[in-house]
């Protein structure tokens, strides 16, 4: 696996602090207006604008403010956060410190996925190195007036507090379910107040752009999606990794690159995302086309698609928070109707059923989880029905 | 938010309260904002949910996890609709109304999700209608006929997943009607803090749990049966008596008796279709006759019982600590009625039970007074009579069967029934309550005063003692309208009310100037913040506080016809109030019954040795050990 991470804008290089020190002489307002002219969206996967979200939270009206690092990488075939965590630790704390700068916020939080406990020593270290530094803490680089610091609190390995208002919940104590959208967190966010969620990958984007500016940022990707994304590529390549790609770049190229032959698929966004066939590599990773939150997984003609969509369904099986009914009742049908239709009993009335329940699941359900449970199934029904076989009626 | 209580009163987890209220109008200028549903449009203020725009407009979107009193959960998610400009569909109870927006109720997306939805809910709902003790009353049902399912798309569980927990004396659990909508877990965390019931595991092995999933007889439940009266199924009920009672009135050895409490009497109505708010006594009467039992009886004249026993209690510990200056004696008292809230104070607050009131309630007096004095006097075998109670209440049914509760040498209550248990029985005989002609109670226990009937309503106890204390310690009738104590009166969680006391006659003169001040809280939430203050010390100002379990008292009650909301309860309140005043005997002290008691009887007066072998009782210190 290659270990030498290279990219024009996550991985290049950026002196520590250089950043921050230029934020902390600019108004709060013209950081907030850098930010929104980067057209930077958050690389979770939503894609929310991240200058549209700051703006909310920096413009509503509390005393207290918090800013929040998703870092609950759970989507199945993710591994780009735990790279940027091992990496770049100083750089992500980086971003949130001028994220705090930009809104107003005094404490933030790293929500760190269960799974990546052994990394708390090491993260814990360099918070503290950045307090002695004055990069945290009272009065940071001699800003009066403004302070900040960061604590770790360890998620306990539910995929679904990765979703940011479970994220909350889970932050105050309260099992790990989504809260009603709106209001949301910008205004009602942890412990009631205004809150900002961002992604890993989003907060180290920040730095770079306040760094070098928000048009050399929109120089890469394209029109719509600016800037790169992190792919974590994983199944049946040569070179599996994490590669920086720039928005815009082709499934077949992305392909190319990691030494994919003879691939009947590719599931792009984990579980949650949809499953392409040979027909759509011609087109490309961005917010307008393919959206990912960076799970790429490749699957050549050996794979047979069902046992994968059996798997996700599985998956979110395990994973759902059971709240919202959707979600909680429709995953187990989903299931139960796979296994007809791979056992040849599925008759079309059964199935149109199935694909109306999918919608359902799609419009109704209370989070993004389960509005995302059909997407693979559906997709892979679609492209891969040389596998199966319905009964009429 | 239509809920009973103030908002702050509210400790529910943070999130959940925090949803109940949108972020404050950015404006502050108690903005309107306009809504069109189904191209109706309507203005309403800053942050109101689409659901409750769209029932100022007349549409009735369906709702399952919604509860008016409850804080929202937007779990269920029958109650989608269309906000344009949204890709998916949004729950209408949980979305709040910031800006215009334009909304579609019954699209047919929005009609196939919620048959859908029904569909999926029908999967592992186990049992069938006609066995289940909501037929008729279902929420779950009523949509699954509006949405015409006529066959379970998705599949239906035909074999039972739980065990039916019938440990409670007062409460049955059957998980296999749950739709995990929560209503049941926000009443019990949020409405009443009390936290018998949560959801465990996730995804598809959710589901209501208490402690352990240890039965509900063995962890921290108050038997208030506020879930019961918020479960859109069949999965929470009463524990049904109504068997036994049958057993009972076709037994010709027996002598069965009922009282009757005046919130069910000024609910039951409701069981028949009639709008909240017209007291049936009466009428009940008839029927109770009619339906075989031997002799209908009032608990207003326990409840009159009580408030002498109650009051004098009061005055005595006053007198010690006022003009003996005893310092040991626990002020203020607390009033002991509601069983809800006895046990309550028993697992949660059980160093300060000495606070509350040793009488016991007026089922239990009754039952006490039955099977001793009733029976001498009827020359009746205490054995043979099997004593029944008509209650608003499911704790009743534990309350009963307390094993203190046996001071007339037999279990003084044999059998409490809820107010929906005993319109079953009625309907059984086919009678149409509201249509039935009036008729009286029986001798010599069916004399009651108002102030007995008020203790149905929150404040009415501590009216009722006010009416009688002050009139004892002053000679005079409280200086109240129409005896319309007020301040006591109303909806919000607690109130407080001062009555200053001048002219004593030489009994009290040591009350002389004093100024008598008073609590009343319903809810438990509230009782908790009551107690909380009491523990820190910041009520020994107060001298008399009235705590009932349930939201809005006795007439909002575990037992009571469904639905229930905030309107409902007033609705009920008003049908006591109004009953009160047409009395002439309005004060408990004026009870012939009471009198006689006191002198054939009681004849040592109130709080004497035979009041306290008969009349009082002790208290638990259950705290949260769970067994």
């Amino acid at each position: 696996m290659a270990e030498q991470y290279s990219g024009p804008v996550v991985f290049s290089d950026l002196e520590p602090y250089d950043a921050l020190k230029k934020v902390l002489t600019k108004k709060k307002i013209d950081v907030l207006s850098e930010i929104r002219a980067s057209n930077l969206r958050g690389r979770g996967g939503a894609g929310f604008p991240t200058g549209i979200k700051w703006n909310l939270a920096a413009t509503a009206k509390d005393d207290k403010k918090y800013v929040v690092c998703n870092a609950d990488e759970g989507e199945p075939g993710t591994f780009k956060d735990r790279v940027l965590l091992l990496e770049m630790p100083e750089r992500l704390f980086e971003g949130m410190v001028i994220a705090a700068y930009a809104i107003g916020a005094d404490e933030g939080f790293v929500y760190l996925r269960g799974e990546y406990h052994s990394f708390f020593p090491e993260l814990e270290k360099i918070l503290q190195k950045m307090r002695d530094d004055k990069a945290l803490g009272a009065n940071i680089f001699g800003k009066d007036g403004f302070h900040f610091d960061i604590q770790i609190r360890m998620g306990a390995g539910a995929y679904v507090c990765g979703e940011e208002t479970a994220l909350i919940e889970s932050m105050e104590g309260q099992r790990g379910e989504p809260r009603n959208r709106p209001p949301f967190p910008v205004n009602t966010g942890y412990n009631g107040c205004p809150t900002i969620v961002n992604n890993i990958e989003t907060f180290v984007n920040v730095p770079q752009i306040m760094a070098r500016g928000a048009d050399w940022f929109k120089g890469f990707g394209t029109e719509k999606s600016a800037g790169t994304k992190l792919l974590s590529v994983s199944g049946d390549c040569e070179r599996p990794g994490v590669y920086e790609v720039e928005y815009g770049i082709s499934i077949q190229d992305v392909l190319n690159l990691v030494g994919a032959k003879d691939v009947q698929a590719v599931q792009v966004g984990g579980a949650s995302g949809i499953c392409l066939a040979p027909k759509d590599f011609g087109r490309v990773i961005a917010f307008e086309d393919v959206p990912t939150g960076g799970s790429f997984m490749v699957f050549n003609s050996s794979r047979r698609m069902l046992d994968a969509a059996e798997n996700f369904l599985e998956f979110f099986k395990e994973e759902s928070c059971g709240q919202c009914t959707p979600c909680r009742e429709g995953i187990p049908v989903l299931i139960e109707g796979l296994k007809q239709i791979r056992s040849g009993m599925c008759g079309t009335e059964y199935f149109e059923d199935l694909e109306s329940l999918c919608e359902t699941m799609r419009l109704a359900s209370k989070c993004g989880l389960g509005q995302s449970v059909p997407n693979a199934f559906l997709s892979i029904l679609d492209n891969f029905q040389n596998e199966y076989e319905l009964v009429s009626k | 938010m239509n809920n009973a209580f103030d908002t702050d009163t509210s400790r529910a987890p943070v999130s959940q309260r925090r949803q109940t209220t949108a972020p404050t109008d950015p404006n502050d200028l108690g903005a309107m904002v306009t809504a069109v549903i189904d191209d109706v449009p309507i203005k309403v203020p800053y942050g109101t949910t689409i659901l409750e725009a769209a029932r100022k407009v007349g549409i009735r979107i369906p709702t399952l996890c919604h509860h008016d009193d409850l804080c929202v959960a937007g779990v269920c998610r029958i109650c989608v609709v269309e906000v344009e400009g949204q890709r998916t569909l949004q729950a209408s109870c949980a979305y709040p109304i910031f800006d215009s927006i334009r909304v579609k109720t019954f699209t047919p997306r929005v009609r196939r999700a919620r048959a859908n939805i029904i569909n999926l809910m029908l999967r592992n709902h186990y049992g069938e209608c006609y066995s289940c003790s909501k037929n008729g009353t279902c929420e779950l049902q009523k949509y699954a006929e509006e949405y015409g399912v006529t066959e379970f798309k998705f599949g239906h569980t035909d074999k039972p997943r739980y065990e039916i927990d019938t440990s409670s004396y007062s409460l049955t659990r059957d998980m296999d009607k749950c739709i995990l909508c929560k209503r049941c877990v926000r009443t019990c965390i949020d409405l009443q803090e009390v936290g018998a019931l949560e959801a465990v595991h996730r995804g598809a092995r959710t589901r209501i749990e208490t402690y352990l999933d240890k039965p509900l007889d063995s962890v921290i439940c108050i038997n208030c049966g506020q879930c019961v009266n918020r479960c859109p199924t069949g999965a929470l009920r009463e524990k049904d008596s109504t068997e036994a009672i049958w057993r009972a009135i076709d037994d010709p050895s027996k002598h069965v008796i009922i009282q009757t409490a005046p919130s069910p009497r000024a609910a039951i109505g409701e069981e028949f279709g009639l709008e909240p708010g017209h007291s049936m006594t009466k009428q009940l009467n008839t029927a109770l006759k009619r339906a075989g039992f031997d002799a209908v009886f009032d608990t207003n004249f326990t409840a009159d019982l009580t408030i002498l026993e109650e009051g004098t209690e009061l005055l005595l510990r006053l007198k010690k600590a006022l003009a003996e200056k005893d310092s040991s004696v626990a002020l203020p008292q607390i009033t002991s009625c509601s069983p809800g809230w006895v046990k309550f104070c028993e697992h949660f607050f059980p160093d300060y039970l000495d606070h509350l009131s040793t009488a016991k309630s007026p089922q239990q007096m009754f039952g006490a007074i039955v099977k001793t004095w009733y029976a001498k006097r009827n020359h009746i075998d205490p054995a043979n009579i099997v004593s029944v109670s008509l209650m608003p209440c499911t704790a009743k049914k534990f309350e009963c069967e307390r094993p203190e509760m046996h001071d007339s040498g037999f279990q003084d209550v044999d059998f409490a029934l809820t107010t929906r248990e005993l319109g079953n029985m009625i309907k059984k005989c086919g009678m149409d309550l509201p249509g039935l002609p009036e008729s009286d109670f029986d001798d010599p226990l069916g004399i009651g005063s108002g102030a007995g009937l008020i203790f149905g309503a929150t404040g009415g106890v501590m009216e009722a003692a006010i009416r009688t204390a002050y009139e004892i310690v002053t000679g005079q009738e409280v200086p109240f309208e129409k005896l319309r104590v007020e301040p006591v009166r109303g909806m919000q969680g607690i109130r407080s009310a001062e009555l200053p006391i001048t002219k004593t006659v030489d009994d009290w003169k040591f009350l002389e100037g004093a100024v008598l001040k008073v609590l009343v809280a319903h809810g438990t939430a509230n009782a908790r913040k009551i107690m909380e203050m009491l523990a820190a010390g910041e009520l020994a100002e107060y001298h008399f506080i009235e705590i009932m379990a349930c939201p809005g008292g006795c007439i909002g009650g575990g037992g009571q016809p469904l639905p229930t909301n905030l309107e409902i309860r007033k609705a009920r309140a008003r049908a006591i109030y109004s009953e009160d005043e047409s009395l002439s005997l309005r004060k408990s002290h004026e009870n012939p019954i009471v009198k006689t008691i006191y002198e054939e009887f009681l004849t040592e007066g109130p709080c004497g040795h035979k009041s306290h072998e008969l009349l009082h009782t002790g208290y638990t210190k259950r705290g949260k050990k769970i067994g």
